[in-house]
């Protein structure tokens, strides 16, 4: 069975449709992500799923779970981390996870001890009885995540779970997630709208845009639908070069913009000597520059959406600012 | 509908501990009601106006104004409260969790009610303290009772309020456009019988007009109001707004 299964979700804001009818499909002990840019309906679709907010249509099961109709069992057996922080500053770390503990219906004692143990997995035993006032952002945003395994669900909800953090703080964050769900086999799904987070984290990614989801696969399978490694190289004399290039047989695509070539070639760090091979004299140009780029999940987004994730989230923060005014009237 | 008594109970523990834990916010809570005790109760010491001649003096008269002054605020800020758990963000953590939307607003009313309690106790015994003396010690029961009355249905309301306005841009303007003339027109601190007749009609609709007539006739055993009056309005009233504010909260969406 799978962890998670949503078909033809679909949620209308004020004529809206932030989500429009996704289908996807979470196995068990799979780690999820969800990628796009703010506002693409990454955080309305978890939000649906963990049966804060009421889909507009379609349906979704959570561990087999309606979120129609079975609300509490949906919640009973999810963790989540809020894309915000979700604290009460003015209670400890640890009095904020007991809490919680017996919200979800453990004992006293039940609590205290999956608390102590949560709150050794993210490293915060040493802060426990301090307000979470004087938390940084980090460990606020760790703090939630313990406080998300305390009740022991089987599928974590995670939006966004580094935004705003410091590098090194994301890299630690990383870690822990990966760690939760390769050794504790918790099944997770998350949102970013950071590239390599998706990369480095994520068995399967759905990007998601406007809404719907445009491509569905592990980063893998995603980067090399792009055709492989991206060489650019910078000449002296572009017409002469150009010749050369058009016939070369491992070049399987070739851009050119202000004097630099961008070749599309498989294993470009074995294309790199073939190129620096090339007879100067009988070719009639000399190579300035070679640059060798990797495919990332930004070219995936950029190739599936037509632009790059930032220039997205400019013109959907622009979309969204626009709906908001008209609303307010 | 089902109620989880250990939600409830968290909701209310939470409530205790922040409470304890911000002395700073409880004395700017009672810092109104107290200057209104210390400044009034002093000022107008042994003087005489119509309608207070009931009342032994002038203190008698104000100490019960004053609890319902305590009452009303605190507990519509309570009510409120919910505006800084969505601001802040907590408001998600107990939505998402697998207990009852009734259960929260319950855990939420018991602990407001509490910590307003408490404050209108206080001022209570600093009265006691400025030389005001109980009618019958019997009636403190009673006068607990229509305090809990009192603050359940302005908790209520500091929930309706809550979800109409969603963020909170209108806090102060609770405070300026409900709160104080509530208060005033309540006759907490003069009697109604001294205002203009059509003023005296627009206080028979102020909730906060039977509650601090009731707190009158429960501490001094005096009041204009028939007691049976008081208490039928504020049942009313309490289970009214208790019920409008559930049912909002309950469909409010984070």
């Amino acid at each position: 069975m799978a962890a998670i299964s949503v078909e033809n979700l679909t949620k209308v804001f004020n004529g809206l449709r932030a989500v429009d009818g996704i289908s996807f499909e979470v196995k068990e002990g799979e780690l999820f992500g969800l990628l796009g840019p703010n506002g693409a309906g990454k955080t309305t679709t978890l939000n649906m799923l963990a049966t804060l907010i009421r889909p507009t249509s379609g349906k979704a099961f959570v561990s087999g779970f309606d979120v129609w109709k079975e609300k509490n069992k949906v919640r009973k057996s999810i963790g989540m981390v809020f894309q915000e922080p979700a604290l009460d500053n003015y209670l400890t770390g640890r009095e904020n996870l007991e809490f919680h503990g017996m919200m979800y219906g453990l004992s006293r004692r039940e609590a205290k001890e999956r608390v102590k143990e949560a709150l050794k997995i993210v490293e915060l035993e040493e802060f426990a009885d301090k307000l979470v006032e004087t938390y940084s952002g980090g460990m606020k945003r760790r703090l939630e995540i313990a406080r998300a395994l305390v009740h022991q669900p089987k599928i974590l909800f995670l939006d966004e779970p580094t935004l705003g953090l410091d590098a090194q703080t994301r890299r630690r964050i990383w870690d822990y997630i990966k760690k939760l769900n390769k050794e504790r086999g918790v099944t997770i799904i998350l949102t970013t709208h950071y590239m390599e987070e998706a990369d480095f984290l994520a068995q399967r990614v759905a990007i998601i845009d406007y809404g719907k989801i445009v491509a569905l696969d592990d980063p893998e399978n995603l980067k090399n639908l792009l055709g492989g490694d991206v060489i650019s190289v910078e000449v002296d004399n572009p017409r002469n070069a150009k010749k050369v290039f058009e016939e070369l047989p491992w070049v399987k695509k070739l851009n050119h913009e202000n004097g630099i070539f961008y070749l599309q070639v498989e294993k470009g760090e074995e294309k790199i000597p073939l190129l620096i091979k090339i007879d100067d004299k009988k070719a009639g140009f000399k190579i300035k520059s070679i640059n060798l780029r990797k495919p990332t999940l930004e070219d995936v987004f950029l190739h599936f959406t037509g632009r790059t994730i930032r220039e997205r989230e400019a013109s959907q923060a622009e979309r969204f600012k626009e709906r908001a005014r008209i609303h307010r009237r | 509908m089902e109620i989880n008594l250990t939600a409830i109970y968290i909701l209310w523990l939470r409530e205790m501990k922040r409470f304890f834990r911000s002395w700073s916010r409880m004395v700017s809570m009672l810092m109104m009601p107290l200057f209104f005790l210390i400044f009034l109760g002093f000022g107008f010491k042994g003087a005489f106006f119509p309608g207070v001649g009931y009342t032994k003096d002038y203190i008698h008269f104000l100490v019960p104004g004053v609890i319902g002054m305590t009452l009303i605020s605190t507990s519509i800020m309570a009510g409120l409260s919910v505006l800084w758990d969505r601001e802040f963000g907590f408001l998600k953590e107990i939505m998402v969790a697998p207990v009852t939307r009734v259960s929260i607003v319950i855990g939420r009313i018991v602990g407001g009610m509490t910590t307003s309690l408490i404050q209108a106790i206080l001022i209570l015994i600093i009265s006691i303290g400025m030389g005001f003396t109980f009618y019958n010690f019997s009636s403190f029961l009673l006068t607990v009772l229509i305090m809990i009355l009192i603050s359940s249905g302005f908790i209520g309301l500091g929930l309706i309020f809550a979800s109409i306005m969603r963020d909170i841009q209108g806090f102060g303007l609770i405070t300026q456009m409900i709160i104080m003339p509530l208060m005033f027109l309540s006759g907490a601190i003069f009697p109604l019988t001294n205002l203009p007749r059509l003023l005296r009609y627009v206080s028979y609709l102020d909730p906060l007009t039977y509650g601090v007539e009731g707190l009158r006739r429960a501490l001094v055993g005096f009041s204009f109001l028939p007691f049976w009056l008081d208490f039928l309005v504020l049942v009313s009233f309490s289970a009214f707004s208790i019920i409008l504010g559930s049912y909002l909260f309950e469909k409010s969406e984070v």
